[in-house]
């Protein structure tokens, strides 16, 4: 029996550090040095999940830093160096994520750091540059756990340059609440994705809707990690509500939802989902273009935005991968918003000294991105970010809530039934 | 209360079914080569890629498409086995095998992102989005089909087993290696074919798996494999039959606990699985008795 166990206490070892080699093998360049001369490039390391859980969206991350490098490198560089991104593959784990940044600092002696995809694994990669004393530039850990954690608390490192995900929801429960009562929904579902993105804005919103008069029929988190959500969505279907706001981290939690909604024959007069649907292509093409049609996500960025910054960025883009702006995907902007923050941070303080940087970030600057303005609060909160709710309308994402924002456009109430 | 215990044992039921189809390669393989495939996972994943292309390149439907994915599986599967598994020997073979296996799901994960990239994609057809009305339930046909082709695939596999000169080859090579070899059989052979097999039923496993989930990525199978695992240990490492049966039995606990709280049910999962063994070390259909049937 014990022989049998040091066999399977080898073998786990064995699993265990093939693993993190080949993780480390993935990585995108080669590495820096502590000083390096002025005529070296500035290194910026970041951790990114090419494989794994969430694999799509870290693809499509490197996609937004690599966009970003080119263009900082074609108008001269950064303090007139040229820059260089150095990234490795976490597997969405958040274990290989704490080991990456490790080794980005103490090893590849990387001047800046860049965040990963995910609030999951935002949370103990900042932990790391706080440790090192380097700011954490992200775009993509926006859940409240990621700015109430310990090491932010008294480091105050982390800066999202993304929309706080906590109230991303709320124009979109203002809408519901502002309808007259007779074309106000009288149900509603909230099914949540066990994942601290995805919980808090849905259970805002349950306590919104339910104070508009808006019963709830459903409220209930499921694992995360599950290969199945039929039974679920199943549950939902058969309390037929008018409302289902979804908690879900991405798009095949969607997708599950979607599929066991028809074999059901349920179709909800309303559906707003918290990730997924704004992942251009990737959802469109899962899903197909026919359900998408009349969905809504939250978000801070659409491929459609006027700002002249995501214009140029778009038209780049496409340029590179082709497709259409609604197919691109809105990590790619979180990303180049990372990139566009950081330059301007370490233009404004004429250097790469970390602790600068952070004191610069806090001083109250707003700054520009493609997503809009960045100002950051005492936590690294962008307080300056504006909520948008965005819907699938006849295969084009497009700009609904805030009504009579600028750039919405006429609401598709009730959704369309599934094709 | 009755409705929503129905609809979870209906639900479990037909999701076991699913869950056969891709455990039952699993079982087979560890049964005859003592080998537990962490590779399973990879293998759905494969699968299931095989019947997007020939649905979406060649319009093939997704059943019809099996007759070109099981073949092609099974293909595989043989030269994994003759590649990375015959050449293990010695004491340490079992657990080597779980490096070798897991360094071809590397290999298979990494091929798969090389040329699908990491977009979720799913399989489609015009029966995938529909259900049949029973009794005020609404149950999608290809969950019905999925058990259908669970039930066929599993029976198959025991005539194989229990009514072929093959299948006795097997069943000797399960029971005693070194004896089988004694008395002719070549068990090498008996290996490679059996690993085919093993992988080429789970062909079918992967196209119901791609066709009534949400969406799959090369990255699917690892949420997959220890789901996987824990059934086939249930079952009784080896039984095929019990692969089906403790399939239906997790996913029916694991639905009707859904009814109350989705987030207990992958802790109430393994918890049942515990407390199986704990009844039957051996699992239902334990080792000894599954070889001996």
């Amino acid at each position: 029996m014990s022989s049998h166990r040091a066999r399977f206490l080898t073998i786990g070892i064995s699993a265990a550090v093939l693993s993190a080699m080949l993780a480390a093998c993935s990585s995108g360049g080669s590495g820096g040095s502590n000083s390096p001369p002025a005529t070296k490039p500035i290194l910026i390391g970041a951790s990114l999940s090419l494989t794994g859980d969430f694999s799509a969206d870290g693809q499509a991350f490197l996609r937004g830093y690599k966009l970003w490098v080119q263009d900082v490198n074609a108008s001269g560089g950064l303090l007139g160096r040229q820059v260089k991104l150095i990234y490795l593959n976490d597997r969405s784990d958040p274990g290989q994520v704490v080991t990456n940044y490790t080794t980005l600092i103490s090893t590849k002696h990387v001047d800046l750091t860049f965040g990963p995809f995910s609030s999951l694994l935002t949370t103990p990669a900042s932990g790391v540059a706080a440790r090192n004393g380097y700011a954490f530039i992200e775009g993509a850990g926006g859940a409240p756990s990621v700015f109430t954690a310990p090491p932010n608390e008294q480091a105050h490192n982390v800066f999202d340059v993304s929309l706080p995900i906590a109230d991303e929801l709320v124009p979109f429960a203002n809408w519901l609440s502002s309808l007259p009562a007779s074309q106000r929904p009288k149900t509603a579902a909230y099914p949540m994705a066990d994942d601290p993105f995805a919980d808090p804005p849905v259970q805002l919103t349950q306590s919104m809707l339910q104070k508009a008069g808006v019963k709830t029929v459903y409220s209930k988190i499921f694992p995360a990690e599950v290969p199945d959500y039929a039974p679920a969505a199943t549950n939902v279907a058969a309390k037929n509500p008018d409302v289902v706001v979804l908690g879900s981290t991405d798009v095949p939690t969607v997708g599950a939802f979607i599929k066991a909604f028809q074999q059901q024959h349920y179709t909800p007069r309303i559906f707003i989902a918290a990730a997924g649907p704004d992942q251009g292509t990737a959802f469109t093409s899962a899903v197909g273009v026919g359900n998408a049609s009349g969905i809504m996500v939250p978000n801070a960025w659409y491929g459609g935005s006027p700002n002249p910054e995501s214009q140029k960025m778009v038209a780049e883009y496409i340029k590179i991968y082709h497709g259409t702006p609604s197919g691109i995907n809105a990590d790619v902007a979180e990303a180049y918003s990372v990139g566009q923050v950081a330059q301007q941070a370490v233009t404004a303080t004429n250097g790469l000294v970390n602790s600068k940087i952070i004191q610069f970030l806090h001083s109250g600057v707003t700054l520009h991105s493609v997503q809009g303005p960045v100002k950051f609060d005492s936590l690294g909160r962008n307080g300056a970010a504006t909520t948008f709710i965005f819907q699938w309308q006849n295969g084009k994402f497009v700009q609904v809530l805030p009504a009579g924002a600028a750039g919405s456009v006429k609401i598709l109430n009730p959704k369309p039934a599934w094709k | 209360m009755g409705t929503e215990l129905a609809r979870a044992v209906i639900n479990g039921v037909l999701g076991g079914g699913i869950y056969a189809l891709m455990a039952v390669g699993l079982t087979l393989i560890f049964g005859v080569l003592d080998i537990i495939n962490i590779a399973q996972g990879v293998m759905v994943i494969l699968g299931a890629y095989l019947s997007y292309v020939l649905s979406v390149h060649l319009h093939l439907d997704l059943f019809l498409g099996l007759l070109i994915t099981v073949p092609a599986m099974f293909v595989i599967g043989v030269i994994i086995q003759v590649a990375f598994i015959r050449p293990l020997h010695g004491s340490e073979r079992t657990s080597m095998s779980l490096l070798a296996s897991y360094a071809v799901a590397i290999i298979i994960e990494g091929v798969l992102y090389l040329v699908f990239g990491p977009n979720y994609v799913t399989l489609n057809a015009s029966y995938v989005t529909k259900s049949v009305a029973l009794l005020g339930f609404h149950l999608p046909y290809i969950d019905l089909y999925g058990f259908g082709l669970a039930v066929v695939l599993v029976a198959a596999l025991y005539l194989l087993l229990y009514r072929t000169r093959f299948g006795r080859s097997v069943r000797a090579t399960m029971q005693d290696r070194t004896a089988a070899m004694l008395v002719g059989v070549d068990v090498n052979r008996v290996a490679a074919l059996t690993y085919g097999i093993g992988v080429a039923v789970t062909a079918a496993g992967g196209m119901i798996f791609g066709a009534s989930g949400g969406g799959f990525n090369p990255n699917s199978g690892y949420d997959l494999i220890s789901r996987l695992l824990a059934l086939i240990i249930l079952a009784g490492l080896g039984s095929i039959g019990g692969a089906l049966v403790a399939s239906v039995f997790m996913l029916t606990v694991e639905s009707i606990v859904d009814i109350w709280q989705p987030s207990w049910s992958i802790v109430v999962f393994y918890a049942a699985l515990v407390i199986v063994l704990l009844v039957r070390p051996a699992g239902i259909f334990g080792r000894q008795a599954a070889r001996a049937q």
